[in-house]
């Protein structure tokens, strides 16, 4: 009788050796499709959307979070965004300096002398429009969502206000409307963009630093940005496969 | 099969047409149209009425000053960037809402002023403490043709 009990253990050890060899060895026959860059749809119907963002030409002017608060009425005060500029500085003894005052509307001041900085830049940041979104994954009611043509839109009719998008975002892109008490985020100017304008920040960015376009028409200008630019989008390792594309990101930037 | 299952299955029953009446009743009409989200959503998204107009509604009766600007520095620069939003001037009928002309030290300063981050080539960059600090930059500067001489 033991001798049994211990043959079927050594059975059941054995097969399940057998199935975690079995998946592991299919796994570096088909490795996990990891595909950091959505640059191609899945499916080629209708139009793909996405933002370029030159970093070499932007002057921080901030104009783009001013007309973006304009154009959707974001709030005012300077914790609402849903997109903004930050400054990155570089000294020569290696720390990072990172600032955003006031999203960068009333512009910046240097805050360092010159002989100290090693590198300084700006970064517009705003909503990603993943391709696997985390936020729209998250939400218990499906008041969040991936629209057809690939962008994050947020439902505020339906929306609980929960807020478990607002932590899921590694981007840090959203935020609770304090009026409306549900969550408010980048559309890409849904509104704009479907009536064949431009998003209100890519219209007002003075140095043309913001690039949109749809990623399944090759003659757009995002694609064109793409092939002229050695990009990069923001933390390619969490496998978002986010749809705004940096030209000249430094991988200081978070 | 013991009464006691029969009772459980009836119960269980019940509570599974419940629920799907429940649900039958409480989802929104275009949930599921598109995706697990309500399609009519994306119709309401888009009515939102645009409040930038875009340079080509600024050309229509501003031609002159758009050629003008794109002859000069700030071509790259659209009508709205300073001038904010266009609907209401261009909407209003009985009386014209004039668009805001930001003509203070602080609004040019907001680009120009001196930068590590901003890149000479980019951009030409001034000190606002410095230079010419008593007067409004538009009294040297044509905000449409920075560089031509101001007579």
């Amino acid at each position: 009788m033991a001798r049994e009990e211990i043959k079927s253990r050594r059975d059941f050890l054995s097969r399940a050796a057998l199935v975690a060899g079995g998946l592991f060895i299919s796994g570096g026959i088909s490795p996990f499709k990891s595909m950091l860059y959505a640059t191609e749809r899945k499916s080629t119907k209708g139009p793909w959307y996405a933002m370029g963002i030159d970093l070499e030409s932007c002057i921080g002017c901030g104009r783009c979070a001013d007309a973006c608060k304009t154009e959707n009425n974001v709030p005012r005060e300077p914790f609402y965004f849903r997109t903004w500029v930050e400054q990155y500085t570089i000294l020569n003894d290696g720390s990072i300096h990172v600032e955003s005052p006031n999203g960068g509307i009333d512009g910046f001041t240097q805050k360092f002398a010159d002989a100290e900085i090693f590198k300084s830049f700006f970064v517009p940041k705003m909503c990603n429009h993943c391709a696997k979104s985390p936020c729209t994954q998250v939400c218990p009611v499906g008041a969040t969502f991936e629209s057809p043509e690939g962008i994050a839109l947020v439902d505020q009719t339906y929306c609980l206000g929960c807020r478990y998008c607002v932590q899921a975002c590694p981007y840090g892109c959203r935020y609770i409307h304090p009026e409306k008490k549900v969550v408010d985020k980048c559309t890409m100017c849904y509104h704009r963009i479907t009536k064949g304008l431009l998003p209100a920040c890519v219209e007002v960015c003075p140095k043309q630093a913001k690039i949109f376009g749809d990623l399944n028409d090759p003659k757009s200008e995002i694609v064109k940005f793409m092939k002229d630019h050695s990009w990069q989008v923001l933390k390619p390792h969490m496998n978002t496969e986010p749809k705004v594309f940096y030209n000249q990101l430094r991988a200081e930037v978070r | 099969m013991p009464p006691q299952i029969k009772r459980l299955a009836l119960l269980f029953t019940l509570l599974v047409l419940s629920f799907l009446t429940a649900k039958h009743f409480l989802t929104p009409k275009s949930f599921g149209e598109f995706g697990h989200y309500r399609g009519a959503a994306l119709g309401e998204i888009k009515a939102k009425v645009p409040d930038y107009s875009g340079q080509k509604a600024c050309t229509e009766c501003h031609p002159d000053m758009t050629d003008l600007k794109a002859a000069h520095e700030h071509a790259t620069l659209s009508c709205e960037t300073c001038h904010g939003p266009g609907r209401v001037h261009i909407s209003s009928t009985d009386s014209l809402v004039s668009p805001k002309i930001p003509n203070t030290r602080e609004f040019c300063s907001i680009c120009h002023t001196k930068n590590a981050a901003r890149k000479a080539s980019n951009i030409k960059q001034i000190d606002p403490k410095e230079h010419y600090k008593a007067d409004l930059c538009t009294k040297c500067h044509n905000p449409h043709s920075p560089w031509q001489e101001k007579k």
